[in-house]
């Protein structure tokens, strides 16, 4: 189908080419994007509470506001040990079923769940990662709150866990899945993590 | 061409994603659009991280380079000057 269309260094209409077609819807997406809020939303889930999954909902947290974004980060099940005040002690991991663990020796399976062992490689992580200078989860969590991400803790979780409003720590807000939906389709970035 | 001078430096040597791009993102908005702010990184993945905040947030990306393992970006802050309302 042609379609008539006047240009700006020729008078006469011509019909449109398939080139022209193509800019048009480009320069109209590039548009919808620029305009569309969703586009500065991002949703994040956040449902483990070992030390090294700890770590990515920060930090996608923190960098999406750094880029300034709205953020908000649900935390769920295991998640929710994250927002605890006191968080820190809670924190693990374990070489137990993890074959891509870092060891300081090659070690059969059935050692890495020996006593000790998830003390040692905890112990190992946070030397490893303080090391090298990654931000600490306590400090990264800060930052998310400074730059104003909204940390939403689920509230049927914390009911099954025991966990009351007062484990957490100040600032956190609380919603269910009807809440996370809700914000997650008027975001483009939604993560499951 | 002289790379513009800096109205603020900013030393992010020795810290790991994501520090750099919220530290950045903190210090432009105190700076006014049209300044210029210098950036110190060891962090690799500032290569990256730093040009598609500067896209995602309306500043640009000047220039960078590496000096002797340490990587040099500079920024101009967006708005003001040049901006036109759709």
């Amino acid at each position: 189908m042609a379609v008539e269309l006047r240009t700006a260094d020729d008078a006469d209409l011509r019909p449109a080419t398939l080139a022209d077609v193509r800019q048009i819807v480009r320069a109209e997406i590039e548009r919808a994007f620029q305009t569309d809020p969703a586009a500065r939303r991002a949703c994040i889930i956040a449902s483990k509470g070992t030390l090294d999954w700890a770590y990515p909902p920060f930090i996608l947290g923190s960098a999406a506001a750094a880029a300034g974004l709205e953020v908000s980060i649900f935390f769920t099940f295991y998640g929710l040990n994250l927002l605890r005040k006191d968080f820190e002690h809670r924190l693990a991991v374990s070489p137990v079923g993890n074959p891509a663990m870092p060891m300081p020796i090659p070690m059969a399976d059935l050692f890495t769940a020996m006593p000790g062992m998830k003390a040692m490689a905890t112990g190992m992580m946070k030397s490893m990662f303080r090391k090298k200078g990654v931000a600490t989860v306590r400090e990264l969590r800060g930052v998310c709150l400074e730059s104003g991400v909204r940390l939403v803790a689920c509230t049927m979780t914390m009911e099954v866990f025991g966990y009351a409003k007062e484990d957490f720590i100040d600032g956190v807000e609380f919603g269910g899945a009807g809440a996370f939906l809700s914000e997650a389709r008027r975001s483009h970035v939604s993560l499951f993590i | 061409m002289a790379a513009p001078a800096e109205d603020k430096m900013l030393d992010c040597r020795g810290l790991l994603c994501p520090m750099p791009v919220v530290r950045v993102a903190r210090q432009m908005k105190v700076l006014q659009p049209g300044q210029v702010l210098k950036l110190l990184a060891t962090d690799r993945g500032a290569c990256t991280d730093i040009p598609a905040w500067a896209e995602d947030t309306g500043n640009r990306l000047l220039e960078w380079h590496e000096e002797s393992g340490v990587l040099v970006f500079l920024l101009r802050k967006g708005g003001g000057e040049c901006t036109s309302p759709a």
